[in-house]
C-alpha cells in the first residue's frame, strides 16, 4: 500500500487510522485532534469550573496517565483555571502495585502535580495481601472493589477536594453497558453511562465529609486504542500490569466481545456507548438513579479509577460484584430499605415493576422481592439514604458494605464465607454469625 | 528453531517490540532484534502473518499463546504498528516485511 497522507494537514504521512470515523491522520494532527475532543467533552458537559481542585485517580496505567497528561495540557492551553492533583490508592499488593506506584511518582514529577498515595492498610487496617491470605483468591476482588470505591472518596475528602476524575474510556463504558444489558440491570446501566456521578450529599452538611464527592470521566468518549496510541506517540511513561490475584482476567467475555466487535466494525464501541445513553434516558430517574441503593454499598467496579484489572478486565471480580449488587438489592428490598429515586414524574408502581423485572430477569428467581418493594413509600431520599453508623459513609443500610466486609475480616471469618450469596446472607443475619465463625480462628490471626 | 540458527542471505533483520503488558509473554524483554526467514514455508515473502507464527514458535517462551494469537491472527485488542504506522494502513497481516522494519505489538488489554 502506498503511504496515505494525513486527512487534515495533507502533508505528513498518516500513521493513525481513527476507529470512530476511519480518518487517516499523521502523528501531530492525531495528538491535536485527540486533545481537542477531550476538551470538547469537558466543555460541553461542563465538567469543571474555574478554581476547582480536581484529584486525578492515578494508577500509573495508560488511562490515568493519559488523563493526567491531557488535563495538564488542556488546563494550560484553554486556561480552565483548575488545580490538578494526583491521588493513588495502594491496595497493598506486593509485586503489582509497587511498580505502578513508582510510575505515578514519576508522573507527579513529569506533570508537576502533587501526589497523595493512600493505602488500604492506612484506611482499613488491611492490605489486599492480608485480605487474600484470609479469604483466599476467590472473591477477593469484591473486597478490593468496595474498598477502592470508598478509598478515592476518602482520599479526596482528606485533600479537601470535591471532584475526582477517573480514566474510564469508551471501551470501559461500552463493556459495562453490555454487561448490564446482559444482566438486565438497566438502572445500573443508566448510572454507569453518565459522565458525571456523585455520591449524593443527602445527609452531609459537613464540608469535609467523604460522602459528597463528584466523579467524572473525561475520557468517556475516547477509544482505548487511541489512548494507547496517544501514550505511544507522546512517549508517555505508563505501566502495564495485571493484578496478580486475577491473572488472565482480561479474557473477560464482555471485554473480548467489545474487542471482537471493534475489529469488525470499529465504530461499534461508541455506538454501544450512545445506545447505553439512550437506554439510560428510558430508565426511570436515570440521572439520579445513583441515589438508589447503589451509591455507597455498591462495589461499583465500573467506577473505580486506578485499577485496570478491576476496570472491566476482571471478569470474575466484576461479575461477582454484580452478583453482590443484585443480591444486595434483594436484601434491601426485603428489608424495605429500597431507596426511592427522586424523579417526580415516575410513579412508584412503574418503578417497582421495572425493578422487580430487572432483578428477576437477572436472578432468574421470582417473587422474593415483592414484599419489600410493595411497601416502599415515596419519600424524600434524604430520609432513606443514611450514613453508615461506623464510618459515616453514605449508605442505604445501617452499616456500609466496607464496614461489613471489614467486620468479617476483623473477626477472622473462615474461607468459605466469601461465597457471594452466602456473604450477603451473612450480612443479613448480622454480627452473630460473624462472631461464631470468628471463634474458630480467632486465635490464629490477630489483627 | 532451526531457521533462526541458520544465518544466510535469505533472512531479514528486523526489530520487534512488545509493550502494554505483552512483554510479559516475551521473557519480559521489550525489544527483540530478530533475523527471520525472508520467505515463509510456502515460498512467498514473509509478512506479518508469518512473523506472528514465527514469534509463537521461536521467540515466545510463555505457553499462553492465546494471549497473543487468537483464531490465527493477532488477538483483538492488541495494536500492531509497522514503523509507527497502524497496520491497518499497511495491509494488516498481509504486509510484506522489509529489512530494518520495526514492528511493535502493543496490548490495550492490560490494566494499570
Amino acid at each position: 500500500m502506498p503511504p496515505a497522507p494525513c486527512a487534515l494537514c495533507k502533508t505528513n504521512r498518516a500513521l493513525i487510522l481513527r476507529p470512530k470515523d476511519h480518518s487517516k491522520l499523521c502523528k501531530s494532527c492525531f495528538i491535536s485532534v485527540f486533545e481537542t475532543e477531550i476538551h470538547h467533552t469537558i466543555t460541553t458537559n461542563t465538567l469543571f469550573y474555574r478554581g476547582e481542585r480536581i484529584a486525578i485517580g492515578a494508577s500509573g496505567g495508560k488511562d490515568s496517565t493519559v488523563l493526567a497528561s491531557v488535563l495538564k495540557t488542556l488546563n494550560e492551553r484553554y486556561d480552565y483555571g483548575v488545580e490538578l492533583i494526583l491521588l493513588s490508592i495502594d491496595e497493598g499488593i506486593k509485586g503489582y502495585r509497587d511498580d505502578s506506584l513508582e510510575t505515578v511518582k514519576r508522573n507527579a514529577k513529569q506533570y508537576d502535580m502533587p501526589l497523595t498515595i493512600l493505602g488500604y492498610d492506612e484506611l482499613y487496617g488491611w492490605t489486599m495481601d492480608q485480605v487474600v491470605e484470609q479469604v483466599g483468591k476467590k472473591g477477593n476482588c469484591t473486597y478490593c472493589g468496595v474498598f477502592r470505591r470508598q478509598a478515592l472518596d476518602r482520599g479526596a475528602a482528606r485533600l479537601g477536594v470535591r471532584h475526582v476524575v477517573t480514566g474510564h474510556n469508551a471501551d470501559d463504558v461500552a463493556e459495562t453497558v453490555l454487561m448490564n444489558l446482559l444482566r438486565g440491570d438497566l438502572p445500573r446501566l443508566s448510572r454507569t453511562t453518565s459522565i458525571v456521578t456523585s455520591t449524593p450529599s443527602a445527609v452531609s452538611s459537613d464540608p469535609n465529609s467523604h460522602t459528597n464527592i463528584k466523579r467524572s470521566k473525561p475520557l468517556k468518549y475516547a477509544y482505548e486504542k487511541e489512548i494507547v496510541l496517544y501514550a505511544h506517540h507522546k512517549n508517555l511513561d505508563y505501566f502495564s500490569t495485571e493484578c496478580i490475584y486475577s491473572p488472565e482476567a482480561f479474557r473477560g467475555s464482555a471485554r473480548a466481545l467489545i474487542k471482537n466487535l471493534e475489529r469488525v466494525r470499529p465504530s461499534a464501541i461508541l455506538d454501544v456507548v450512545r445506545s447505553g445513553e439512550d437506554m439510560a434516558k428510558l430508565v426511570p430517574g436515570s440521572d439520579v438513579s445513583c441515589e438508589r441503593t447503589c451509591s455507597s454499598a455498591t462495589p461499583a467496579a465500573e467506577e473505580e479509577g486506578g485499577c485496570g484489572s478491576s476496570n472491566g478486565r476482571t471478569a470474575g471480580g466484576e461479575m461477582a460484584n454484580m452478583e453482590l449488587q443484585l443480591a444486595q438489592n434483594d436484601v434491601a428490598a426485603e428489608a424495605g430499605l429500597e431507596v426511592e429515586i427522586t424523579s417526580s414524574h415516575i410513579t412508584s408502581s412503574q418503578l417497582e415493576e421495572h425493578t422487580v423485572k430487572a432483578v428477576q430477569a437477572a436472578n432468574g428467581k421470582n417473587g422474593r422481592k415483592k414484599k419489600g418493594l410493595a411497601i416502599t413509600p415515596r419519600k424524600n431520599p434524604k430520609q432513606v439514604m443514611g450514613q453508615c453508623k461506623r464510618c459515616g459513609y453514605l449508605s442505604s443500610q445501617e452499616i456500609c458494605k466496607a464496614c461489613v466486609l471489614l467486620e468479617g475480616l476483623n473477626k477472622n471469618r473462615p474461607k468459605n464465607s466469601i461465597e457471594v450469596d452466602y456473604e450477603v446472607q451473612e450480612k443479613e443475619n448480622g454480627v452473630v454469625q460473624c462472631v461464631t465463625n470468628g471463634l474458630t480462628r480467632v486465635h490464629i490471626t490477630g489483627d | 528453531m532451526s531457521s533462526s540458527k541458520m544465518k544466510n542471505a535469505d533472512e531479514i533483520a528486523i526489530t520487534v517490540e512488545f509493550s502494554g503488558g505483552l512483554e510479559m509473554l516475551f521473557s519480559n524483554e521489550r525489544k527483540h532484534s530478530l533475523s527471520i526467514p525472508a520467505n515463509d514455508q510456502g515460498g512467498s515473502r514473509s509478512n506479518i502473518a508469518s512473523l506472528v507464527r514465527y514469534l509463537c514458535q521461536n521467540t515466545m517462551k510463555d505457553p499462553r499463546k492465546d494471549l497473543f494469537v487468537l483464531d490465527g491472527t493477532v488477538r483483538p485488542g492488541i495494536l500492531v504498528l509497522i514503523n509507527d504506522a497502524d497496520w491497518e494502513l499497511e495491509g494488516e497481516d498481509k504486509y510484506e516485511i522489509k529489512s530494518g522494519d520495526n514492528i511493535l505489538f502493543v496490548s490495550t488489554l492490560h490494566g494499570g
